[in-house]
């Protein structure tokens, strides 16, 4: 397990060297100028050779390759630079909102466990009947609808119509992030429980089910030890390859609800075009999810036996 | 599928007719979304950008089945126009991302080697960010505005087909008849695109079907953000964030653009689960 755990963290290194790289390329050809960029933003008129002395500090006079061994020796000491707008270090300002996105991934993740396990596994096993029928359709329309829309119509229905909840966050609290976890929870629940559904149908056409049932073994007892069982590392897997859409959702959802955690500050920071803050939040995001999809590769080994004794890489 | 596994004969049969049948109704019905989508210019019943403040934020009625905006511009027109920007927009995502998606996985298929290589492992980096996240990003490097909303999807959605088209390749290459196709002389063009194309188009069809629907979603949280079309282009993510402080007094201004992404995109939605059923070997 130590020498697996150390050969996925090695895998990780040039992925991780990747992503900075490109989030700089990608930053860089964006603010093909970033001094022109900054003066823009902050409105001041200079002179040309302001222009070029001001280059020659951020060191964008040098050729690209030494640029981004600049910036990356700088990422490694903490020092992502500062934002256009604020004037603040990218940083600090980053991690201050991020807890707040972190709890609201984790409470829509929660939420979706709770709603589409339980009603993927019903239907699973009332197959074809109405039940099963009546749980798909509420997926397929969930999956027609666009995460911003359902947001609106919760903030209409619950928070005009029926006062439930209030309209924007007023803060990081529980009541706050009912409605942004709630829609972000409607539209990944539309998806995973399908996929809930298609894996726990899988197991339960398989013949240890039949022989099970005809040695008289209760349904249900088969049902959770076996066939729960066998569906969870499939069942994992899914919900942490919809972490990436959760991600990229978080940040139209945020600035619906006003949530003041990275999704808002990112989407702020694209409409002022503060490329730095961009920066920051596509690197550590894309970070994130690399991480995440790491420790489900590494939970799979626990979850599931036969992966730990067979020897079997994931 | 193996001999005791067979139903009768019959239900099979009936199946078939059925899912033709589904076919057949989908594929009318996403035919009209789309003809309304193209001449929507024709069927407005108002100028979509024509302002007149003495009717603005009217409740839906017979004169303005979908209500004004606050501009006093007719909500139904706007909404035709959307469903235009939008459809379009959509579509040609799909076909950009379906067609280079595919040539990169069948040249990287057919041939090999180092480029193979190469562009399995950006590809490999490409879906190892979280898709919109890179997305929101490539937008707001290329400075808005639809088509950069457009590309930017692009951008990030091709991987998927070139890794499907390059799968199907690989199966399709290692079969008898390419061999015998090879020996009786035809080139590699031809066997591209008589023999591989024709045989692996069905899983790609079907990706870039369900993926219809998705993508329009994606496309309009892109413009409800302001990374996509620009007002005053009508397109129903923009006119959904346009009128978002208005949820409370003048719901309709938001629920009506709401209402149509999310029809066309269960009609598409609709059409990609029954082209998926007809394709699959296991209905035929």
């Amino acid at each position: 397990m130590r020498s697996y755990v150390c050969k996925r963290l090695l895998q990780l290194i040039p992925i991780l060297l990747a992503i900075t790289f490109l989030s700089f390329g990608m930053m860089r050809i964006a603010g093909s100028d970033a001094v022109l960029q900054k003066m823009e933003n902050t409105g001041i008129v200079l002179s040309r050779d302001m222009i070029e002395q001001t280059r020659a500090e951020l060191g964008l006079d040098r050729p690209f390759l030494v640029q981004y061994l600049t910036w990356l020796w700088n990422l490694l000491h903490g020092d992502m630079g500062t934002s256009y707008i604020s004037g603040k270090a990218v940083l600090p300002t980053f991690l201050s909102k991020l807890p707040a996105t972190l709890l609201l991934a984790v409470v829509s993740i929660g939420l979706t466990m709770v709603i589409s396990i339980p009603l993927g596994i019903l239907a699973a096993v009332k197959q074809n009947r109405f039940m099963d029928y009546l749980i798909r359709f509420c997926s397929f329309l969930g999956n027609s609808m666009p995460n911003f829309f359902v947001a609106l119509l919760l903030m209409y229905v619950l928070a005009i119509r029926l006062h439930v909840l209030p309209v924007i966050s007023n803060g990081v609290n529980g009541r706050s992030v009912a409605m942004p976890a709630l829609t972000l929870a409607i539209a990944m629940s539309a998806k995973y429980l399908r996929q809930v559904r298609a894996t726990v149908l899988d197991e339960l056409s398989k013949e240890y089910v039949a022989g099970a049932k005809a040695r008289g073994v209760r349904f249900s007892v088969t049902l959770i030890k076996s066939v729960l069982r066998a569906s969870m590392v499939t069942i994992v897997t899914l919900l942490t390859l919809s972490i990436g859409s959760l991600l990229g959702g978080t940040a139209i959802v945020e600035s619906i609800f006003l949530w003041d955690g990275v999704g808002k500050l990112a989407v702020d920071a694209i409409n002022m075009r503060d490329y730095p803050m961009i920066q920051a939040y596509v690197m550590w995001m894309a970070m994130i999810y690399v991480v995440v999809n790491l420790l489900a590769d590494l939970s799979y080994r626990l979850l599931d036996p036969r992966i730990r004794l067979g020897g079997m890489e994931p | 599928m193996k001999e005791e596994n067979r139903i009768p004969a019959r239900r099979p049969k009936i199946r078939k007719n059925h899912i033709r049948f589904r076919l057949v109704f989908f594929v009318g019905i996403a035919l009209m979304l789309m003809l309304v989508a193209i001449f929507a210019e024709y069927l407005c019943p108002y100028d979509p950008n024509a302002q007149d403040y003495s009717v603005s934020l009217q409740t839906p009625s017979l004169l303005h089945p979908a209500g004004t905006d606050s501009y006093g511009r007719d909500m139904l027109s706007r909404i035709l126009m959307g469903l235009h920007t939008s459809i379009l927009a959509t579509l040609a995502l799909v076909m950009i991302i379906t067609l280079t998606g595919t040539a990169i996985g069948v040249i990287c298929g057919y041939w090999g080697g180092l480029m193979d290589a190469l562009v399995m492992r950006i590809s490999d980096l490409f879906l190892a960010f979280p898709g919109l996240v890179f997305a929101l990003a490539i937008a707001a490097i290329l400075n808005g505005g639809l088509s950069s909303a457009v590309l930017a999807l692009a951008v990030i959605s091709w991987p998927k087909y070139a890794r499907l088209a390059r799968s199907q390749t690989l199966a399709q290459k290692s079969m008898p008849y390419i061999w015998a196709a090879r020996l009786a002389g035809d080139t590699a063009g031809q066997i591209i695109f008589r023999h591989i194309l024709p045989n692996s188009m069905g899983p790609i069809l079907v990706t870039a079907m369900l993926d219809i629907g998705t993508m329009m979603m994606e496309l309009a949280g892109l413009s409800y953000l302001g990374l996509g079309a620009q007002p005053p282009v009508a397109e129903l993510g923009n006119m959904m964030s346009g009128g978002r402080s208005m949820l409370q007094t003048y719901p309709w201004v938001v629920i009506g653009p709401g209402v149509a992404i999310f029809v066309a995109v269960v009609i598409f939605n609709l059409l990609g689960d029954t082209v998926r059923d007809y394709l699959d070997p296991r209905n035929i």
